[in-house]
């Protein structure tokens, strides 16, 4: 691993790259209803369209400054300490080097063109300076997550992401069902962050010198910044926290926040229903950018993970594992949408494995090529949604080829990317991670394994990715139905589907070309004799990875696992062509009825969301009424009868005081008058007896004295 | 050191304002003013006088040296020469914030008092009924919040402690929801039991202490200052009381009194009733304030004058923060009144400060301190947002609302914002703190760390599920007419949540006030604890 | 014949004591217990001047003899002013008819 320092350079120009974004949610979002009202549609969109495109003007011009400097260099915008607490300090700060150079032109420039699509997409809709207010703000969040220079800034725009998703993806909230999968995604992603946080506190005491013989001290070094963290991160090596490695538990907890973020196994169910969102949204959010924040933190991370073969093996089998779940579920979609979520999530299984084994710069330009691609199937479903009236339902479309072209074809090039034919990028950074998965031998499982099960993903996603597209684009012209005219738009007249704007078509054109020529970054070693432009450019960044432990499988392996990858694809084309060209063949249908409760089970997903709602939900529901009770009934009843006692004493208190205090002196005043009653009986008035009192008297007195003073002595 | 008589000025001009409106009830029979006048008056006088102290503050603020450990502004004059008690005022890095917050949020409260936009016919409405009585309450209690947090005599501490109770009981009681006398007596009593064990406890630290002046000069056998108490006598020799050390007795008594303030699983449950049954500018100022007295008790008085006992008990006060917070957001969950699910939220987020406070590590108390203020002000923006929707709808029941994001958009997203900060996003005022509390005490309870650090998820869950159930979805046509926010509560809202995002970005000016002085406050604890 | 001694005075004395107690305590006529009071006070005397003389011939006795006459004399003119005052209320020296100050 190591630890020369690098050359870090000012540039104060880099706090623009979130600042304009910002500046336009907050135009947008703070005045946006006003300014609607009164200029109309455009100022809205030229607000929040070219603040984005300023951004990544910036971004480029700091690429470009990145390159003139020596390799490993990265640049710095120091903002102002946000905390210093002892011997703590986290400042707000900025920083690019290659690995967030690449992400911060992906998220300006696939965001920017993703703002001009929603000129077109949101047209007339009612909240349209709402949306662009919120997308600008998710701009900025990404933006900060990638360009912070420490973990806790990371985490601002980790979780900002998470609420401009939440935000979105409940866009339309007059319907439940849209709000409830916002909520979905939030608190799915918060089980993630509390993974996150976690991981962060383990790593931050870690490296300050905690669970070792020595027990922390407050003098340590204490940081969170990215760079001096790969300097000291190898002291963490020796210390264990229950048992286990620290450097471990820290990436396994961080990792648990990927799963959340980047829609894994077990915390991917929210991305699926994040596609009640408008479909910018879901290209923009849930396919290019917010859903590979996870990769990119791992990638971060990397110096962290390199410590620990039992967390790389974690990531990669979890990728791999969710890769072909995942693929599994979109052979049998019908929504257009759900097909492109799980292929998503399959796709980002990808992405973990590639860094998952220590193939960082191909998990990285697997985020690269994903981006475009993925971005623009997405698009172009929109497109067709459009064009459909917001019908989403596959079964329902048809033939859509003839009358859309340009969406056709770019979708068909997203398609043959994603599928991994040599002629598009996908092939070259799917390709790359599966070599590397089979050549991997520091994880605790054969890399041959993750290279199997990727292996069976990558024929399935050629499968159902080409079944989509014979079921929409091929076959009988679908007739568009009246009445789909929801979320404000306007009814359209005609009764067939026809090519949306050029503002929607553009921006489809752009992608697709990106998908292809991103190729060229990536032409493996195999063919070109030096290393892939893009590997060479992220080296620095993944300096540690360069003595990960290889099977040192030769060239021949190389080629064939390449031709073995052609080979799975074409099969996958192949059986969806002749199961869904044309809707000819009705063997689809057939087996479906002859399987009903296989297809039943992968079409609900494998019930996984019926079975967290059954358990983690209700058992959660459940404890929180209970507690409820507990407060009310035993606490609170605690509380209440002291007060009872306390009533009750009082009332006993009063009783013994009115009763038995206050009798007593009744009592005495009543003694003493019924004695009273009694001694009066000798006054008789009566003289002769008072006479033979007084004799009486004499004679005791007479008799007493005798006794006791004894007179006669 | 040179004396100020600012801090009485801040604190005693809302008695001169108390004093006033008694003034001007007093002359009734001879001047004969209305009873609109009557009420104009008097709330023109709670706002000057709150006014006045906000000002003073800020001077304060301005020109506190946060490098400096010793307390600063001091007023210190002899009092009752008899029992060696002195008129002892004075604020540090650990107080002055808590004075800042104090005097910000008494003038939103005194601002949430008056009655625009409330119909003029509404006479039941509490911000127009007794007027002169309720304000003169408000200046009391004012009054005694200013007080708790700048004596630094053990018995001027406890007399503005008692102070402050006589007014919340009326406010509570008269001008209150339905079962306000249930509240406001089930309030008083409960904290009044707390402060006679502390009275207990203050007399024994009293007869225990060692001879020392006051501050003319003249000999004390015995001393109440704070200060004296805690640099000058180690009471770890008294040897035992009641069958337990000394020190660990009074640390226990002390703590409940505190810890019912907090409030404190289990001593808690006084806080829904109290808030749900207040009108929301008294649970502003019952939340915003009165919560952090129990904290800033332990702080001044048990760990600093009491530290071996502190060291004892924190596994403790760990566990009851943890309780504290995964506990209540449990209970948050199954609120149906929108107002005690923020009274349980309060309870939850108090438990922050417990954990970070036991943990004796300068990120643990940073955030422990710091989620005071950050509670401060989130937890005002809530119960002044409660107090929109309730007097619009006239109940807070969450079910019964829907879809109010259309008919009442600025509202909405300023109860985003807040309810956002509460639950801790990064970029707002609640993460920093909820993240240092955690930060600070991972090393040293772990396992309690990670249950708490769950908590985040259950309060992310309720609170979102609530905006769902009251925001959005279809709007509910009984609300077809409810108007959006007015001045009153714009001019009450708007700063806080300026605040809430402001400081969430650049917490330092909070915090640079508070670091050194709070430090110092936990480095013999720690060394103690051998952390 | 023995000659008188002290202890027939004494006897004397104490059958007229007895006499007069017997008058006091047993006549219905306020006189007559005016009477039976002047013979106990006679016995009085007698029983004074017996011991007087027999106990070494001192004129103590007889001094105290002269009082109880003196007393006699008073107490009998303010008891029958009394009966008088009783008589003219009355009409009647009969004491057991003198019951008004019964308690």
């Amino acid at each position: 691993m190591s630890t020369e320092t690098t050359i870090v350079e000012n540039f104060h120009y880099l706090w623009l790259i979130p600042l304009f974004p910002l500046l336009g949610a907050l135009l947008n979002g703070l005045a946006g209803r006003p300014l609607h009202r009164r200029f109309g549609e455009k100022i809205i969109s030229a607000i929040g369209v070219s603040l984005p495109w300023a951004s990544f003007v910036v971004a480029a011009i700091s690429f470009f400054k990145l390159q003139s400097l020596p390799a490993g260099a990265q640049l710095s915008d120091h903002l102002w300490t946000w905390l210093s607490i002892g011997q703590m300090e986290v400042p707000f700060a900025l920083s690019m080097d290659a690995l967030s150079a690449m992400m911060a032109l992906i998220v300006t420039f696939v965001g920017s063109l993703i703002h001009v699509y929603s000129i077109g997409y949101m047209h007339q809709d009612a909240g349209y300076s709402r949306f662009f207010a919120y997308l600008n703000l998710f701009l900025f969040a990404m933006l900060v997550l990638v360009l912070g220079n420490n973990l806790l800034l990371m985490f601002v725009g980790w979780e900002g992401v998470g609420l401009c998703s939440y935000l979105l993806i409940g866009f339309w909230y007059e319907d439940l069902n849209n709000a409830r999968a916002g909520m979905k995604a939030f608190v799915v992603n918060r089980i993630g962050d509390f993974g996150f946080l976690v991981g962060l506190f383990v790593l931050f005491w870690g490296v300050g010198g905690a669970w070792s013989d020595a027990g922390y001290s407050l003098g340590a070094s204490y940081t969170l910044d990215f760079e001096k963290l790969r300097q000291v991160v190898a002291g963490t090596v020796e210390k264990t926290i229950w048992g286990f490695p620290v450097p471990a538990v820290a990436a396994i907890c961080f990792f648990i926040g990927a799963t959340g973020k980047s829609a894994q196994i077990p915390l991917y169910v929210w991305l699926p229903d994040a596609m009640a969102g408008p479909t910018p949204v879901s290209a923009l959010i849930h396919a290019a950018t917010m859903v590979t924040a996870g990769v990119y933190m791992v990638a971060r991370l990397n110096f962290l993970y390199l410590l620990s073969p039992t967390a790389m093996t974690v990531v990669a089998l979890v990728g791999a594992a969710t890769a072909l779940f995942a693929a599994t579920i979109g052979c049998f979609q019908y929504d257009i949408k759900k097909v492109l979520a799980y292929s998503t999530v399959s796709q980002l299984g990808y992405m973990f494995i590639g860094v998952g084994v220590g193939a960082f710069w191909a998990g990285a330009y697997h985020v690269l090529t994903h981006a475009f691609f993925k971005a623009c199937l997405f698009l172009a479903a929109g497109s067709v949604i459009l064009a459909m009236h917001h019908q989403q339902d596959m079964r329902k479309m048809g033939g859509l080829g003839r009358v859309m072209p340009i969406t056709r074809w770019t979708y068909w090039i997203s398609c043959v990317a994603i599928a991994g034919f040599p002629i598009a990028s996908g092939f070259f950074s799917k390709d790359e991670i599966l070599w590397r998965a089979f050549d991997a031998d520091g994880l605790l499982v054969p890399g041959w394994l993750i290279w199997l099960l990727g292996f069976t993903a990558a024929g399935l996603t050629a499968f159902y990715m080409f079944r989509s597209y014979f079921l929409v684009f091929t076959g009988p012209t679908a007739k568009l139905e009246h009445g789909h005219g929801d979320d404000g738009h306007e009814e359209h007249a005609q009764h067939e589907p026809e090519e949306q704007r050029p503002v929607i078509t553009g921006v489809l054109v752009l992608l697709a070309a990106g998908a292809v020529i991103l190729a060229f970054v990536g032409l493996p070693q195999l063919w070109m004799g030096v290393p892939p432009a893009l590997e060479h450019f992220l080296e620095p960044v993944f300096s540690g990875a360069e003595n990960l432990p290889r099977a040192g499988h030769g060239h021949g392996a190389e080629w064939g696992l390449m031709l073995s990858s052609l080979a799975i694809a074409s099969l996958g084309l192949g059986m969806a062509w002749w199961l869904y060209r044309e809707r000819k063949n009705s063997l689809p249908e057939k087996l479906k009825e002859r399987f009903p409760n296989i297809h039943r089970v992968v079409y609900n997903k494998y019930y996984v969301d019926e079975f967290y709602q059954a358990t983690a939900v209700r058992g959660f529901m459940f404890l929180s009424r209970a507690c409820r009770w507990l407060d009310e009934h035993v606490v609170d009843g605690l509380v209440n009868g002291a007060g009872a006692i306390t009533r009750a004493l009082a009332y006993l208190d009063g009783l013994i005081d009115q009763y038995v205090v206050d009798g007593l002196v009744n009592l005495i005043a009543d003694a003493t008058r019924r004695a009273g009653d009694k001694l009066r009986r000798i006054q008789t008035g009566q003289l002769p007896a008072y006479l033979s009192g007084l004799a009486l008297g004499g004679l005791v007195l007479v008799v007493l004295v005798r006794i006791f003073l004894n007179w006669n002595e | 050191m040179e004396q100020s008589t600012l801090l009485t000025w801040i604190t005693f001009t809302p008695s001169i304002g108390l004093g006033v409106i008694g003034l001007s009830l007093l002359l009734r029979p001879w001047l004969k003013p209305s009873r609109s006048f009557l009420d104009h008056f008097s709330r023109t006088v709670a706002l000057v006088c709150s006014g006045v102290s906000l000002a003073l503050t800020a001077v304060v603020w301005l020109n506190f040296d946060p490098a400096n450990t010793e307390v600063q502004f001091v007023h210190h004059l002899v009092w009752i020469r008899a029992f060696n008690i002195e008129y002892f005022m004075g604020v540090d890095g650990l107080s002055i914030t808590l004075v800042m917050l104090t005097a910000l949020i008494s003038f939103i409260a005194a601002l949430a008092s008056l009655p625009w936009g409330i119909p003029r016919d509404d006479d039941h409405h509490f911000s127009r009924r007794a007027v002169p009585g309720y304000m003169a309450m408000l200046l009391l209690l004012e009054t005694g919040m200013f007080g708790v947090f700048c004596a630094l005599d053990f018995f001027l501490f406890y007399v503005f402690w008692e102070v402050m109770l006589l007014p919340m009981y009326f406010l509570i009681g008269i001008w209150g929801g339905p079962r306000r006398e249930y509240a406001a007596i089930k309030f008083f009593l409960y904290t009044l039991a707390g402060s006679v064990l502390m009275l207990l406890a203050m007399i024994a630290l009293y007869f225990s202490s060692n001879p020392t002046t006051l501050v003319d000069g003249t000999y004390a056998a015995h001393t109440f200052n704070l200060i004296k108490l805690a640099q000058e006598n180690d009471f770890t020799s008294m040897g035992t009381l009641l069958g337990m050390g000394f020190t660990k007795v009074l640390w226990v008594g002390l703590f409940i009194a505190f810890a019912i303030k907090i409030p404190m699983f289990p001593f808690h449950t006084w806080l829904p009733d109290a808030h749900v049954e207040a009108p929301t500018p008294i649970s502003v100022i019952l939340a915003g304030i009165l919560l952090k007295m129990g904290v800033y008790g332990i702080l001044r008085i048990n760990y600093p004058i009491l530290p071996d006992a502190s060291v004892w008990a924190r596994p403790a006060v760990a566990t009851f923060g943890m309780i504290n917070i995964v506990y209540a957001a449990f209970v948050c969950m199954a609120q149906k009144d929108l107002k005690k699910l923020i009274a349980y939220s309060s309870v939850s987020h108090m438990g922050f400060c417990l954990l970070g406070m036991a943990a004796f590590t300068p990120q643990g108390i940073s955030g422990a301190v710091y989620q005071m203020w950050t509670h401060g002000i989130v937890s005002p923006a809530l119960f002044l947002i409660a107090g929109v929707i309730y007097d619009r709808a006239h109940h807070r029941e969450i079910e019964k609302f829907g879809g109010l994001a259309k008919q009442m958009p600025e509202y909405s997203a300023v109860v985003g914002l807040a309810f956002m900060a509460s639950l801790g996003l990064p970029g707002l005022i609640g993460f920093i703190s909820e993240a240092l509390c955690f930060l600070g005490a991972f090393p040293v309870f772990t396992g309690l760390t990670v249950i708490s650090a769950l908590g985040v998820i259950i309060t992310a869950a309720y609170y979102l599920w609530t905006i769902q159930r009251m925001f959005l979805g279809p709007l509910n046509e009984n609300y077809k007419n409810l108007s959006d926010m007015n001045w009153r509560e714009r001019l009450t809202l708007y700063p806080l949540a300026a605040l809430i995002v402001f400081l969430g970005f650049y917490p330092m000016p909070i915090l640079d006030l508070m670091n050194t002085t709070i430090h110092r406050l936990i480095e013999p604890l720690a060394r103690m604890a051998g952390n | 014949m023995t000659p008188v001694g002290l202890v027939h005075f004494i006897v004397l004395g104490s059958l007229l004591f007895v006499l007069g107690m017997l008058c006091v305590l047993t006549r219905r006529n306020a006189v007559s217990i005016l009477i039976g009071v002047e013979l106990i006070l006679n016995a009085a005397a007698l029983n004074f001047v017996a011991f007087a003389h027999f106990n070494g011939r001192s004129l103590d006795g007889t001094m105290m003899a002269l009082f109880i006459i003196v007393l006699a004399a008073a107490e009998a003119a303010v008891a029958l002013a009394l009966i008088l005052s009783l008589q003219r209320r009355t009409r009647l020296v009969d004491v057991s008819k003198t019951g008004s100050l019964k308690g």
